[in-house]
């Protein structure tokens, strides 16, 4: 988009273009630690997925070493770290190359999502009429409707419900897929639809300037800029819908890649006998991930709105803010910037052009 | 008790003094003194003006007397602050929050600058008054809601019995703005701050407002610390001026004395910006001789005939009409100032003229070209021919792309530049053109001045040598000295490039600096237009009497007379 | 956005403001409940359709519950019986016809219409709804304003780690640590299931039996039978009610804290009103607005996490019915409840927004 005006700026310092840099320096008290647990959690993460072969001492799918089957249920000790699992799996290694399976699902079912409801919601949104209203009207049905739900109908078409290879996690990414695509299409759409009526829009159409440009190279790049935030948090969930579903029976085989929810599922009997190891683990595993990934989410939320950033920037406002900025009630104050951009948003835009 | 300070005395009588008050902010980007030792003493019933312009800390002082600043913030000196009848005294600097909230509302009290924020939107106002007499004391609903009642009637809103129980969005801006004052008027304090009271509002709603501040003075016998930016308020409402500058005070006179014989240059330059009505007629008629020698034969540019423009209403209901019926030319070269107040469909007209709204009835030809039913596709190349300036300079650029690329847009959509590079030699040219330094190409709009902005928006719009250039209030956002310098560019111009315009205005003043002819909207319909010195000199139509006469002037002498001419117009109206 | 861009008057941003409010529903009230109202047909149809559509697209369900049982010829008999073998689009359109009609078909494995599964455990899911909204409300609301109030203070930071901390543990997880706690460690509370079977076997015999144990509890008039059907609903509902109950806290949170910024909140600061009327009246009814619509978008959430928390703690019900007849492959029964529930999502939105509006005055008048 932009190649074509390469030119001289003003350059930052090395430093401060690694990605996150910039947004620790400026931040400050609890939504610093947020913050940093965040990125520490989520760096653990990723580096438990990526170095998954090295760090779990046996495969997931392994049943013995050396000839002798690690026995089923045996409590943690030295052999078993974290003891072994109904199915006589070892629990430490399950754990580790749950990681793998896990994100591996994450960025299959983000990229799919985003690229589909970005394209959506851009063209949703700048090209109005009927489209956009019927496309509202569908996403909006979809977004309303339990998410889980919608993955298992998913994955019940796509892998008949039974998952046996690697497929599996393309299974299970294209069905969280299909339950983001809505929530994409929402963002994107409401801050296109905003970003439609913003000046420098309105002042490239007094140019004549013809729509793909007007789309691609001033709306697009701001109607994105929130879509990091999104990103986490939906991370999250779809590592919460993967879990979901493995704990449905949904999931992927254990003989074809660990997954945590299945785990769980099968250990939902174990619980009641009093073994605690084969559940606690794989739970946690999923708790910290999710954790992480939201903390870093939500401390990214914050710094990016400034009223919910740290209070550090206030100025004299005392200037004659003659403009149009008055907002209407509530339109500064409403929803939860994430969980809810509310259909009334897109609704109160309507009356544009 | 009568201590004296190197800067000012306090003195018992006084309802509030401040000595030496500092505020510090913390920012990003370190701490920011927003208040440098501010010293200034308001006697009762005294109306003290603190002017000044964005960053002035006139704000920040402002709501320092009620202890409002926020947390960020830290405070040094002291705030006397004194109940009417002398029983306390408090320190605000110092004070407690439960000290603080209990003279809040009792001893002093804040009328806000947007009466329709000011007011939470679920509770009812009666609620809301109310809810500060109970406050402030065991009082039954019932005799609270009586008080209220009879506050509001005090302050002008009819029939209080009933609309008590309304909710804030029943009420107009101006009685919105009556309530918040009722609010503040209820426990009868000694000082009401108002800040910005009638920047929000239409000019005519600002003149009965002002008349109401007034009336707390001489019927209430209440003090007024008033914070605006604008100098006709002043004019019309303060016996005392205070000048501030970047957190400091540079002057503090009397309000007689400070506009006829300013001592700080600053205020000389504050005072000498403020647009006059009657300055423009005479550059007018020089403009339009210069414009008539050059060619007889002009052509108009654009010509509306009973224009309509609707907004369409949902689901099959009655659309919204902003523009009723009118009828107007503008000519080659000519500069038709369209002034109006708030939903007077203004900004429709320019919208429609650049082809960003429908029209939806009558004609409207420009350039040539008749908008009703146009295309995209046809109107496309008349495009080339139309510059538009916005309103808001923070939201009129692409906030990722440089200043030089969004100037160079217009040359490269229409092929006059392969891309932003290959237009630079042109954007420098246009910069300079605007009074911008070249080396401003490089910088993100964020990194300039609101002023700056506006002055890129100009080239941005002139790029291709636009046959007609619309601007749609390009200086309501800015400071007095700030309009006043994109006035003048504006008009430089305008004058080198030829360009017809049409000049969108709520500011009568403004229009009347640099249109040749104007027109005035009110409520979508036109009701009167002429060369400036017709419109201004003599208006024909009430309307216009209503709206010229309620427009302040920064001359408090001359502003009384045009008060009790404004009165005597509304006498007859009604 | 509004005719009136241009002029410094908020007035002109202020009845524009009104106004969309109720262009979006007409003249008052009752023509937005009806307007509202209509909006519900054409959510639940889209829904129906693209669960119909994409469980058929796919195969027929017969094939696939008992593909391996039978016969090739065997099989192809019982497609033929179903009307499986027809043109989808006429399966469609009879579909539609007997949801119109209410008839939302018949399992396969068990040979129940679902509508009747939906009465007879129904009852289950809305008891365990209602238990964990309760547990919702009460955590999540008040622990909300007081993160507001102390905001980036230390309470502030302890409940939003809380918050994240409920929403990250997977409702399963959460139900399965309580159960290995309060259940099998402590043994202060049952494992699983709604009521003891002594308890059972006593609400069977009444003559108004609604499946909502609670109330035929109450109507045994047995202290013993009420305190083992409540002793049953503590870990599954605050296993649900804790999911909830963070998204609830977050929503107060961030809600507040925008309102609490506004003029009118300073307003009434600058007329003396206490710090704590402030969040307790001020911000926090015209924040109940938007938090209001986004608790209805919740109930997704909530019928999401009671298929797992049932399947957790074998709470018969709906949830648990779903997860029964998915691991039998009985799509048909899959799909009905799938579409009932979609029925139930709209209305249950519907109500949701029709209660904001009456909350908001700018609808109300």
């Amino acid at each position: 988009m932009t190649a074509t005006t390469a030119q001289t700026r003003p350059k930052r310092s090395l430093v401060s273009r690694i990605p996150l840099f910039e947004q620790v320096r400026s931040s400050i008290g609890l939504q610093r630690g947020m913050l940093i647990a965040g990125v520490v959690i989520t760096g653990l993460f990723v580096i438990t997925a990526v170095f998954a072969p090295l760090l779990a001492p046996y495969g997931f799918a392994q049943l013995r070493s050396d000839g002798t089957p690690f026995g089923a249920q045996e409590a943690p000790n030295a052999e078993h770290l974290l003891g072994t699992t109904v199915g006589g799996y070892d629990v430490l290694s399950r754990v580790i190359w749950g990681a793998q399976t896990a994100i591996l699902t994450i960025v299959v079912s983000v990229i799919l999502s985003i690229f589909a409801g970005i394209f959506l919601g851009l063209v949703s949104g700048y090209i109005g009429g009927w489209l956009d209203r019927v496309l509202v009207v569908v996403c909006d049905a979809i977004y309303a409707f339990p998410s889980l739900l919608l993955a298992i109908v998913m994955s019940i078409v796509i892998s008949g419900g039974r998952s046996d290879l690697l497929g599996g996690i393309l299974a299970a990414s294209i069905s969280i897929t299909v339950v983001f695509i809505p929530q994409y299409f929402r963002v994107i759409r409401a801050e296109t639809v905003r970003i439609k009526s913003e000046a420098y829009v309105e002042s490239a159409k007094v140019i004549g300037t013809r729509a793909p440009r007007i789309v691609f190279r001033h709306v697009l790049r701001n109607a994105t800029r929130s879509l990091p935030l999104l990103l986490t948090l939906n991370s999250s969930e779809a590592l919460l819908t993967l879990a979901g579903l493995g704990f449905l029976g949904f999931g992927i085989e254990p003989t074809a890649a660990a997954e945590w929810g299945y785990d769980l599922n099968k250990s939902l009997s174990d619980v009641t006998s009093g073994i605690w190891w084969t559940s606690l683990f794989p739970g946690l595993a999923i708790v910290l991930a999710v954790l992480g990934i939201t903390l870093l989410g939500e401390s990214l939320n914050d710094l990016a709105d400034p009223r919910l950033r740290g209070r550090r920037a206030a100025l004299d406002t005392g200037a004659p803010t003659a403009d149009n900025g008055a907002e209407p009630h509530g339109a500064g104050a409403t929803g939860e910037r994430i969980v809810a951009d509310d259909a009334s948003t897109a609704d109160d835009e309507e009356r544009v052009s | 008790m009568s201590a004296e300070t190197t800067d000012a005395v306090t003195n018992d009588s006084d309802i509030v003094s401040i000595v030496d008050l500092r505020v510090t902010f913390a920012t990003d980007g370190g701490a920011v003194r927003a208040v440098d030792g501010v010293s200034i003493a308001v006697r009762p019933r005294e109306i003290v003006a603190i002017v000044g312009e964005s960053g002035s800390g006139k704000s920040v002082t402002a709501k320092s007397i009620l202890g409002l600043v926020p947390s960020t913030a830290t405070s040094s000196g002291s705030i006397l602050l004194r109940s009417r009848d002398r029983s306390r005294t408090t320190d605000i600097v110092d004070a407690s929050q439960n000290a603080l909230r209990s003279l809040r509302g009792e001893d002093v009290a804040m009328v806000f600058q947007e009466p329709s924020t000011a007011l939470n939107p679920v509770y009812t106002v009666g609620w809301q008054i109310a809810e500060g007499i109970r406050a402030h004391g065991s009082v039954s609903r019932k005799d609270a809601k009586k008080q209220a009642v009879d506050i509001l009637r005090r302050v002008g809103i009819p029939d209080p019995e009933t609309r008590v129980n309304y909710y804030p969005h029943q009420f107009s801006g101006g009685q919105k703005q009556r309530v918040v004052i009722a609010m503040a008027l209820v426990l009868n304090p000694g000082l009401i701050v108002a800040d910005e009271p009638t920047t929000a509002l239409d000019v005519t709603v600002q003149a009965e407002i002002l008349d109401l501040l007034r009336r707390l003075r001489d019927e209430f016998d209440t003090a007024i610390v008033l914070i605006t930016h604008n100098m006709g308020v002043v004019a019309d409402l303060a016996d005392r001026v205070v000048v501030m500058y970047q957190g400091k005070v540079v002057e503090e006179a009397d309000a007689r004395t400070l506009f006829a014989s300013p001592q700080a240059d600053y205020t000389k330059q504050l005072l000498a910006a403020v647009p006059h009505i009657g300055q423009g007629e005479a550059r007018a008629a020089v403009r339009t001789q210069e414009r008539l020698a050059r060619d007889s034969s002009t052509t108009p540019v654009v010509v509306a005939r009973d224009l309509v423009i609707e907004y369409p209403g949902r689901l099959g209901r009655g659309g919204f009409r902003a523009v009723n019926g009118v009828s107007f030319e503008i000519k080659e070269g000519e500069v038709l100032g369209l002034v109006g107040e708030s939903g007077s469909g203004k900004t429709t007209i320019g919208r429609a003229i650049a082809g960003l709204s429908k029209v939806t009835g009558g004609s409207l030809s420009v350039l040539g070209r008749e908008m009703l039913g146009i295309r995209e596709r046809a109107f496309r190349s008349a495009r080339v021919d139309i510059g538009f300036v916005f309103q808001d300079p923070a939201s009129s650029f692409n906030p990722l792309l440089t200043i030089a690329d969004c100037v160079a847009e217009p040359l490269v959509v229409h092929g006059r530049a392969a891309d932003s590079r290959d237009a630079r030699a042109q954007v420098d040219e246009l910069l300079e053109a605007v009074q911008l330094p070249r080396t401003f190409g490089d910088r993100y709009p964020h990194e300039l001045s609101g002023g700056q902005r506006q002055r890129a928006s100009l080239a941005r719009s002139i790029a291709l040598r636009p046959k007609l250039l619309i601007a749609d209030e390009p200086t309501s956002a800015l400071d007095v000295s700030v309009q006043a310098r994109v006035l003048e560019l504006f008009t430089e111009l305008q004058r080198e490039f030829g360009f017809a315009s049409l000049f969108i205005s709520h500011d009568l003043a403004v229009v009347d600096l640099l249109a040749d002819r104007i027109a005035v909207l009110y409520k979508g319909e036109l009701v009167e237009e002429g060369t400036g010195a017709e419109v201004l000199g003599a208006p024909q139509h009430p309307y216009t009497q209503r709206l010229l006469a309620s427009l302040p002037v920064p001359d408090p002498i001359e502003q009384q007379s045009r008060r009790e001419a404004l009165h005597r117009l509304q006498a007859v109206d009604g | 956005m509004t005719a009136e861009l241009s002029s410094p008057d908020p007035a002109s941003a202020a009845p524009p403001a009104v106004l969309r409010r109720r262009s979006s529903g007409g003249g008052g009230l009752g023509r937005y409940i009806l307007v509202r109202f209509l909006l519900i047909i054409p959510t639940v149809f889209i829904l129906v359709t693209l669960v119909f559509l994409l469980m058929r697209t796919t195969g027929d369900p017969i094939t696939a519950a008992l593909g391996g049982k039978l016969t090739g010829p065997q099989l192809q008999e019982r497609i033929h019986e179903a009307g499986y073998d027809r043109p989808l689009i006429v399966q469609y359109l009879e579909y539609l016809g007997n949801i119109v009609t209410g008839n939302f078909g018949s399992t396969l494995s068990d040979n129940r219409p679902v509508t009747q599964v939906l009465l007879t455990y129904g009852g289950a899911t809305l008891e365990l709804a209602f238990y964990a909204l309760i547990v919702a409300f009460i955590v999540g609301i008040p622990l909300g304003m007081v993160a507001a109030y102390f905001r980036d203070r230390a309470p502030d930071a302890f409940l939003r780690i809380f918050a994240i901390l409920c929403y990250a543990t997977p409702v399963f997880f959460a139900g399965l640590l309580l159960k290995l706690v309060f259940a099998v460690w402590l043994q202060v509370l049952p494992v699983a299931g709604r009521a003891s079977t002594g308890a059972e076997l006593q609400m069977q015999f009444l003559q108004s039996k609604t499946g909502i144990y609670l109330i035929d509890a109450l109507q045994t008039g047995n202290p013993e039978v009420i305190g083992d059907v409540l002793s049953h609903a503590v870990l599954p509902g605050v296993a649900l009610g804790l999911l909830t109950a963070g998204v609830f806290l977050r929503l107060v949170r961030t809600n507040l804290i925008g309102t609490l910024g506004t003029d009118y909140v300073d307003s009434a600061r600058s007329r003396g009103v206490t710090e704590f009327r402030l969040v307790r009246k001020h911000a926090y009814r015209p924040a109940l607005i938007p938090i209001i619509t986004v608790i209805g978008l919740q109930i997704a959430l909530l019928l999401g996490g009671a298929v797992l928390t049932e399947t957790t703690f074998e709470w018969k019900g709906l949830g648990f019915q779903l997860a029964h007849y998915l691991q039998a492959r009985d799509f048909v029964a899959v799909q009905g409840i799938v579409a009932l529930l979609a029925v139930i999502v709209a209305v249950t939105n519907f109500i949701v927004d029709i209660i904001a509006a009456l909350i908001d005055p700018r609808v109300r008048y």
